[in-house]
């Protein structure tokens, strides 16, 4: 388990890129302030120290594994000669196979189901909590205190968070014995645990919150005049959700999605616990890869990972002006 | 989850001379300088030792201490993550507990330095189990896969090439080794279970588990291919490309079908799945069938007539060490070798490598049932003190030379690893 958080690590970094890019574009180009003596240091210095610890622990290490990903390799040792094998190894039998799928295609599809059921049960979770934050909610104290208190599962690490699933949900679990005791039942549901269902129950137990705080945050500032102002015009509620408050959460929405997607995509501890080991993951191949001691093969995939990662956020983007609605 | 490696000793030796020269110009005759020639043999034996959590057990570390004055500082990873740290960081560590079929990665990446089997006081008397593939009477037993006795000796010290009979130089000096079968839990059994067959046996649809290491995963389905008669390998630890496409066929279309529960990497999983009766057959190490049993949960560890696929396990010393600390090494290793941790491990259902050593340390009835498959003449503890067996009850599997001698394949890396491990990413995303 050393390696557990590198690739979702890898997806949270690029998530927060793409977050920092929009936050210096936004920053207004306003006349350089004069400080006492005539003369200020130049904006951009703010902004370096985050710049150097970017270039040293996300670029050059991102760089290094780019170039790793194009070398030879044998049994022990990285063999310093420029191939492509790795990646074409990689996507052997992607053409020979159709319209079946070979195995990179079948494992991103995988790790895209999941992604997308665990992106749509918290957007809906996160929503309605945050919902309920903002507008049911009237003091700021007990919103305070009530979005502490989603932190709470956070006070445990995430493995507890995931392990503790498993005597509940096993097959002589807790969940089965009231099952069957209450005569549901008569033999244990054995879909419980080790498949897709207990891999997103997982996945949404320990990401909804992620989902909540942006949404959140972009429900907060929702002027409450728009509300009373769509009231009066007539809007029944469920318009004024749809063409209110969705609207305006979008930035939200879309910050949190970027969140649950880069950690799903990338997480590989999750879907081995909570899958058996036996759901494939496109942190999985890395993960194999890299025990195998074969880190050239290991680096193309995490470079595959990054590219399908970073396309996903594009597109998310495109949905969502964030530069623009911030 | 590794432990503290501080680099005490470092730190003591120069800094204290300098720091004590700088003193003694102050407070000349204080204690700063009595200490001084004693600098030397005051510096603490610290050995980082590298290893599976299995196998890294707090007795004796407590004991060693008590013996030899020497502190171990357990680094605890995964089987993958052992070979992983020898290559890649070869500085972590001093001496690493590692298995034999490693080697084929460890011993050309020249990361390691061999055993001067001359410093080694019982080299001689290392099992021929190990060292020729044999029982003590010669009897020769499966050699199939990475057999220790295939990567135990090498020509030199810093020799990264294989020697094919025995030198003084060894790449590992073994420690324990054992011959692992299926686990069950007989009490949700009702089947003779006898044949490795039975693993993907559709009765136990949703009730198997097998390990998630490649390597040794593939070789448990090759022993299932075997016992079924669909195929006979040359050698089931070195197979050929169309070999693993037809050995991962057979597991694919067993997973399809739903027959396993889960795979499994840490020992503690597999305790945890098999006590849970997650499931009620799968592939096994004999210390986590102890660890079920001290549960008060039936497990056997069920001999099946086609034989065991073994494992063995050793010691050798990082590249990086030398002079006071290599000697460290050799003692620790020395002392392994004396007895008390052979006892310790053949106590486990282990098998220690210096039988004579350590059936002086053991107790005659002990080694009766242990080692000679005899009814127990009393109640046998494990080395906790944990009830493993009623007297009058014979250990699985039988004696020693029962055991090892129906040996039919070691743990393996193949030449065609690279092909396996695609294989086994298609077979996870079957």
């Amino acid at each position: 388990m050393t390696n557990l958080a590198q690739p979702s690590d890898a997806g949270t970094a690029a998530a927060s890129t793409a977050l920092a890019a929009t936050d210096a574009a936004t920053a207004p180009r306003a006349a350089r302030p004069r400080g006492r003596y005539g003369w200020a240091p130049p904006a951009w210095l703010q902004a370096l120290p985050m710049a150097l610890v970017f270039a040293l622990f996300f670029v050059l290490p991102l760089a290094l594994v780019a170039v790793v990903s194009l070398l030879d390799y044998n049994d022990y040792e990285i063999v310093p000669a420029f191939t492509l094998r790795s990646y074409s190894e990689t996507f052997e039998g992607c053409y020979d196979q159709l319209p079946g799928l070979c195995t990179i295609l079948k494992t991103y599809w995988t790790t895209v189901e999941l992604c997308f059921a665990v992106w749509a049960i918290t957007l809906v979770v996160g929503f309605t909590i945050s919902y309920f934050l903002a507008f049911h909610v009237r003091t700021l104290t007990m919103q305070t205190v009530l979005a502490l208190v989603c932190t709470i599962p956070f006070w445990t690490s995430n493995v507890i968070r995931m392990i503790s699933w498993i005597p509940l949900l096993g097959r002589n679990g807790l969940v089965n014995q009231a099952l069957m005791g209450s005569g549901v039942v008569d033999a244990p549901v054995e879909w419980l645990l080790y498949s897709r269902f207990s891999v997103v129950l997982a996945f949404v137990h320990l990401f909804t919150f992620f989902m909540v705080i942006p949404i959140f945050n972009s429900m907060v500032r929702i002027d409450k005049r728009l509300i009373e102002a769509a009231y009066d015009a007539g809007a029944s509620g469920w318009q004024t959700l749809w063409n209110v408050v969705i609207p305006l959460c979008k930035p939200g929405i879309v910050i949190g999605s970027i969140f649950v997607v880069t950690i799903v995509m990338g997480d590989f501890v999750t879907v081995g616990v909570m899958g058996g080991e036996q759901i494939a993951s496109a942190g999985k191949i890395i993960e194999t890869r890299l025990n195998a001691l074969q880190f050239p093969p290991a680096a193309a995939n995490a470079v595959i990972l990054l590219a399908a990662t970073l396309l996903i956020i594009t597109a998310l983007t495109k949905v969502v002006d964030i530069r623009k609605e911030l | 989850m590794t432990q503290d490696t501080r680099p005490t000793v470092k730190l003591s030796r120069r800094t204290l001379l300098q720091g004590s020269a700088a003193v003694a110009g102050v407070a000349a005759g204080s204690g700063a300088v009595t200490g001084f020639p004693a600098v030397w043999s005051a510096e603490p034996k610290v050995l980082r030792y590298l290893g599976t959590a299995v196998n890294q057990s707090a007795d004796i570390a407590k004991k060693v201490k008590e013996d030899t004055g020497i502190t171990l500082e357990y680094v605890a990873v995964t089987t993958d993550d052992v070979t992983k740290r020898v290559i890649t960081q070869p500085n972590s560590y001093d001496i690493v507990d590692t298995e034999y079929f490693a080697l084929k990665k460890l011993v050309p990446a020249g990361n390691l330095k061999a055993m001067n089997g001359r410093k080694i006081k019982e080299y001689g008397n290392i099992t021929p189990v190990i060292t020729k593939c044999e029982l003590g009477d010669g009897t020769k037993i499966g050699d199939q896969g990475t057999a220790p006795k295939k990567v135990m000796f090498v020509d030199g010290e810093h020799s990264t090439k294989f020697s094919s009979g025995m030198t003084e130089w060894a790449t590992l000096i073994p420690t324990v080794y054992n011959a692992d079968t299926l686990g069950i839990r007989p009490d949700l059994i009702k089947t003779k279970v006898d044949s490795w067959a039975q693993l993907l046996n559709p009765e136990f649809k949703g009730k198997a588990a097998i390990l998630n290491i490649p390597s040794i995963g593939i070789m448990d389905a090759a022993m299932v291919v075997e016992a079924t008669g669909q195929y006979k390998y040359p050698d089931k630890g070195n197979m050929t490309k169309p070999e693993i496409d037809m050995t991962m066929k057979v597991l694919t279309e067993a997973k399809k079908n739903g027959q396993f529960r889960a795979f499994w990497k840490d020992f503690n999983e597999s305790v945890n799945l098999m006590a849970s009766g997650e499931t009620v057959i799968q592939s096994m190490w004999s210390p986590a069938v102890t660890a079920v049993k001290s549960k008060g949960i039936p497990c056997v560890f069920q001999p099946l007539k086609e034989g065991y696929r073994s494992w063995a396990s050793g010691f050798a010393v990082s590249k990086g060490v030398s002079g006071m600390k290599e000697d460290v090494a050799y003692e620790f290793v020395n002392w392994f070798l004396s007895g008390w941790a052979g006892a310790y491990l053949n106590r486990q259902g282990y098998y220690s490598a210096v039988l004579p050593t350590a059936k002086a340390a053991m107790e005659p009835y002990e080694w009766a049932y242990w080692m000679e498959g005899k009814p127990a003449e009393k109640d046998i503890h494990a080395p906790d003190g944990t009830l493993l067996d009623h007297a009058g009850n014979v250990r699985d599997g039988g004696s020693f030379d029962a055991r090892m001698g129906k040996v039919a394949c070691w743990n393996a890396i193949m030449d065609e690893n690279d092909y396996m491990v695609r294989k086994w990413n298609e077979f996870i995303a079957a």
